[in-house]
């Protein structure tokens, strides 16, 4: 019984590295409909660029890295969406998905060329090995509890940003109609481009985080994108939190899928996830009215 | 009052240009066929890849080009076919190229299935789904013993030995196979393009609710396509690793099958029959002089595909055709008015 | 001088000119109709004032400022309202949000939220409600509300009465009447030729792309109007 207990737990906190993957995808999504093939290719670049700037400024934690990554990472995201992904925006999914494969294949190439393909690590030093032991044997790491209230406040944070700011009603009445959005006064080409600039944002905690985590190589992306967008379409479209709860249902489908047998957890995964896409085309929590 | 005015009509499908290409075509691929008798076995397996590049390319434009079907996950079928192949091969005593038929045939089969998935979903999450699906076969197949799991199988050097026919000899013999392909690729898809089925197709690519009004059965034309496309594809996958002799789980099932037949496709121009073989081209030609760049070559790669989706939203050929209104395979009808 | 001023207008869909060569006025406080048939060219008129329709040649002047090369968000930052086709209200967002949506663009001469719920009372109370919860009658409300709340000193309104019962369209009509008389320059796009004719000051026809007919509502007949709606020759 404690066996299920820990692979569910164990799920969850898995499933938080997935929603923090996906919050920026999410967001995007959301919004523009941009399927960004090189989502996880970023957060590759992300992990790269933290274990970088920790060795040039001598940091003693990855950590500090994020002052100077989110930033980057947010004009890196606004910059790209206004110079090469809003000029091909305009009518069918096919323009801006290969120029995200583009770039997808871009990254993860530069990547190789400049690090080689050996694996790396962001050292997260003492939180990785501590953990708080509960009752019936089992055990928390405090490095994913982290993970989980990072996810959670990121998630929850640009909950907040899209309900309760100007810019968020902004975002989201967008996404609901551009046309008209233009006619009320949003600049549209700028706002999708913030909304690029937060997503890469996220994508920089979800770099670092993930580098600590694990290893990671130059070629990881394409996985991850994969779990990233899986948490968002199982969650459903529009729904920030609905990302969580599509995260942590992919992360406790694949933990109990590893349970069985190690070659299974990520077939577990996909298996539960289309099984999901074709009862609920939509998602478990689709946007209140689409 | 009177009866309407009746225009006589009638609908024309070729121009003078078009039957020109069509001769000149034929041509073209006789010659190649001699290609063996006369290139070295280097050019010859380049040509080889070239023709099996071009099927695939063109396999993908027919989905996502004319069907508005988006796929992802290409190398779900290829690596089927590749899988299959050796399996009959190996474990069924089946002479490689029997096999190769065998492997078109298992895409079609498990194309029906898949086809429940994917067509339950649009635009991109489709897109995605389609890639999922690939991620499951290659993990599937990652658990499966007798095909060598994880590390992979090679095809026993008896079995590589049974291709070569006659004194026609093995590299020539899938060099010719991969000619067929893509001469019949390109030759099928010409014609259903221009039958009226290829006329319904295209209706739903540019607007499904309106083809369906008409009166389209447009689910069962997109399954029809996409399992042709299927067969297609596995048996592409079959010849492929019929020709590498050795196939493992992440090079069958690699996402960059499908990028590159993406990129092909969208440089040469989608939508258009031509398309793909001017984005072949391109491409090869990239890769011959390119290539000692080595890694850097993917990041042109990558550029390019920016470059010319930005600048070019038609692909090479579909923006010089566009311009200069001329087409080689006219997939598209004018309606003329008899004087 | 007029507020707003079209010249030499004309308007393209790609390959497809939809309007040729218009030349409009409207002066402060005055309220103009355009009428015409389906695909005559309103909703491209509004289109090409407002900056939805970018493909265009000629001027366009608000004010005295041309406004013909600016884009959407920085016409109606200038004052310039719409109540869209069809309304368009944004699905995801509640009744109130919406409202705040109008004021998105100018948000220094927005009216305060209060003031709109003064003039549509009824909305107030469903303010926390998807917009699209909401009757017909009430979406127009909230249509209109948003292009008012923006203080705007034109307002476009592009068929409102469309689709709404006769007794909705009245109430309507009352409010644009109370707005009319706080000297708001109108510009609406009627299909009801009848109820358009008897609230405006002038009216446009248009026919196929092109003016086929102007003047006060005061001075035009029926006949004319006919004649116009239909491209017809007098005397056809």
């Amino acid at each position: 019984m404690s066996i299920w207990i820990d692979s569910i737990l164990q799920g969850i906190l898995l499933g938080a590295i997935y929603a923090l993957f996906a919050a920026g995808l999410s967001l995007v999504f959301g919004v523009m409909r941009l399927v960004n093939v090189a989502h996880g290719d970023f957060i590759v670049l992300a992990a790269f660029l933290a274990l970088w700037l920790q060795k040039l400024f001598g940091f003693s934690t990855p950590f500090w890295t994020l002052l100077l990554l989110v930033p980057l990472m947010f004009v890196l995201g606004y910059v790209l969406q206004r110079a090469v992904i809003n000029p091909a925006l305009t009518e069918n999914v096919l323009r801006p998905l290969l120029i995200t494969f583009g770039l997808s294949i871009i990254v993860q190439n530069g990547l190789l060329q400049i690090f080689s393909a050996d694996a790396q690590k962001l050292q997260g030093g003492s939180l990785e090995v501590v953990s708080f032991a509960l009752p019936g044997g089992l055990a928390l790491g405090a490095f994913p509890l982290l993970m989980l209230a990072i996810s959670v406040a990121i998630l929850g944070g640009l909950q907040s940003l899209m309900f309760h700011t100007r810019l968020g009603r902004a975002l989201r009445a967008t996404s609901d109609d551009i046309k008209t959005a233009s006619l009320m006064g949003v600049r549209t080409p700028h706002l999708f481009s913030i909304a690029s600039g937060l997503a890469l944002a996220t994508v920089a905690v979800a770099g670092v985080f993930s580098g600590i985590r694990a290893s990671f190589i130059p070629t990881n992306g394409p996985d991850w994108l994969i779990f990233a967008f899986e948490a968002v379409i199982i969650g459903g479209l529009g729904s920030l939190w609905g990302t969580l709860a599509g995260g942590i249902i992919l992360g406790v489908a694949q933990s109990i899928g590893a349970h069985f047998s190690p070659g299974w957890q990520l077939l577990t995964g996909h298996l539960v996830f289309l099984a999901l896409l074709m009862l609920r085309p939509r998602g478990l929590f689709p946007r209140r009215t689409e | 009052m009177n009866a309407p005015i009746q225009t006589p009509f009638h609908v024309n499908q070729s121009s003078r240009l078009s039957r020109i290409s069509g001769w000149l075509s034929v041509a073209v691929v006789v010659v190649l066929a001699t290609v063996p008798w006369w290139l070295g076995r280097g050019q010859v397996s380049v040509l080889m890849e070239f023709f099996y590049y071009l099927a695939l390319a063109q396999l993908w434009n027919l989905l996502a080009g004319f069907s508005g079907i988006v796929s992802l996950g290409q190398q779900a079928f290829l690596g089927l076919g590749g899988y299959v192949l050796f399996f009959a091969c190996t474990q069924m005593g089946l002479h490689p190229l029997v096999a190769l038929l065998l492997a078109g045939l298992a895409g079609a089969v498990i194309a029906l299935p898949s086809a429940l998935a994917v067509f339950r979903l649009q635009g991109a999450y489709q897109a995605i789904g389609t890639w999922v699906i690939a991620e499951i076969f290659a993990l599937i197949f990652l658990q499966v013993q007798v095909l060598g799991a994880g590390s992979g199988m090679s095809l026993p050097v008896s079995i590589a030995r049974q291709v070569q026919i006659g004194s026609v000899r093995r590299d020539a013999v899938l060099y010719l196979i991969a000619l067929l392909l893509g001469v019949l690729v390109m030759a099928c898809s010409y014609a259903l393009l221009r039958s009226r089925t290829g006329l319904a197709l295209m209706a739903i690519r540019d607007n499904e609710l309106s083809a369906r009004t008409a009166g389209v059965n447009s689910q069962r034309i997109k399954l029809m396509v996409f399992v042709a496309t299927s067969f297609g594809t596995a048996l592409a996958g079959a010849l492929i690793y019929l020709a590498k002799l050795r196939i493992s789980p992440q090079a069958a099932f690699d996402i960059n099958w499908t990028s590159y037949m993406m990129f092909i496709v969208i440089i040469g121009g989608i939508g258009t029959l031509e398309g793909p073989i001017v984005g072949t081209l391109v491409f090869f030609l990239l890769r011959e002089y390119l290539s000692q760049l080595g890694g850097s070559y993917l990041i042109l790669l990558g550029a390019l595909a920016i470059v010319v989706m930005l600048f070019l939203p038609g692909g090479i050929w579909g923006t010089f055709a566009t311009r200069l209104k001329v087409s080689l395979f006219p997939t598209q009808r004018w309606f003329i008015e008899d004087v | 001088m007029s507020l707003l001023e079209v010249s030499h207008l004309n308007a393209f869909y790609g390959d497809m000119q939809a309007l040729f060569d218009i030349d409009i006025a409207a002066s402060h406080g005055e309220v103009i109709a355009l009428i015409g048939a389906n695909g005559a060219g309103k909703s491209t008129l509004i289109g090409s004032i407002a900056g939805t329709v970018g493909s265009k040649t000629g001027i366009i002047t608000f004010d005295g400022e041309p406004i013909a090369r600016l884009r959407p968000w920085d016409v109606v930052a200038r004052g310039i309202a719409v109540v869209p086709e069809g309304r368009r209200l944004f699905p995801s967002l509640t009744v109130e949000e919406n409202l705040l949506m109008g004021a998105y663009a100018r948000h220094k001469e927005a009216l305060p939220l209060k003031e709109i719920y003064a003039i549509f009372p009824q909305l107030e109370r469903k303010r926390k409600n998807l917009s699209t919860a909401l009757s017909g009658g009430e979406q127009h409300m909230v249509a209109i509300g948003r292009a008012l709340i923006s203080n705007p000193r034109l307002l476009m309104c592009d068929e409102l009465s469309l689709g709404l019962a006769p007794v909705i369209v009245q109430d309507i009509y009352t409010i644009l009447q109370r707005i009319r008389s706080l000297g708001l320059t109108m510009l609406i796009v009627e299909q009801n030729v009848s109820r358009a004719l008897a609230f405006a000051d002038r009216a446009y026809c248009l026919q196929e792309g092109r003016i086929s007919l102007e003047g006060r509502t005061s001075e035009i007949t029926h006949e004319q109007v006919s004649n116009a709606y239909f491209g017809l020759k007098a005397g056809a």
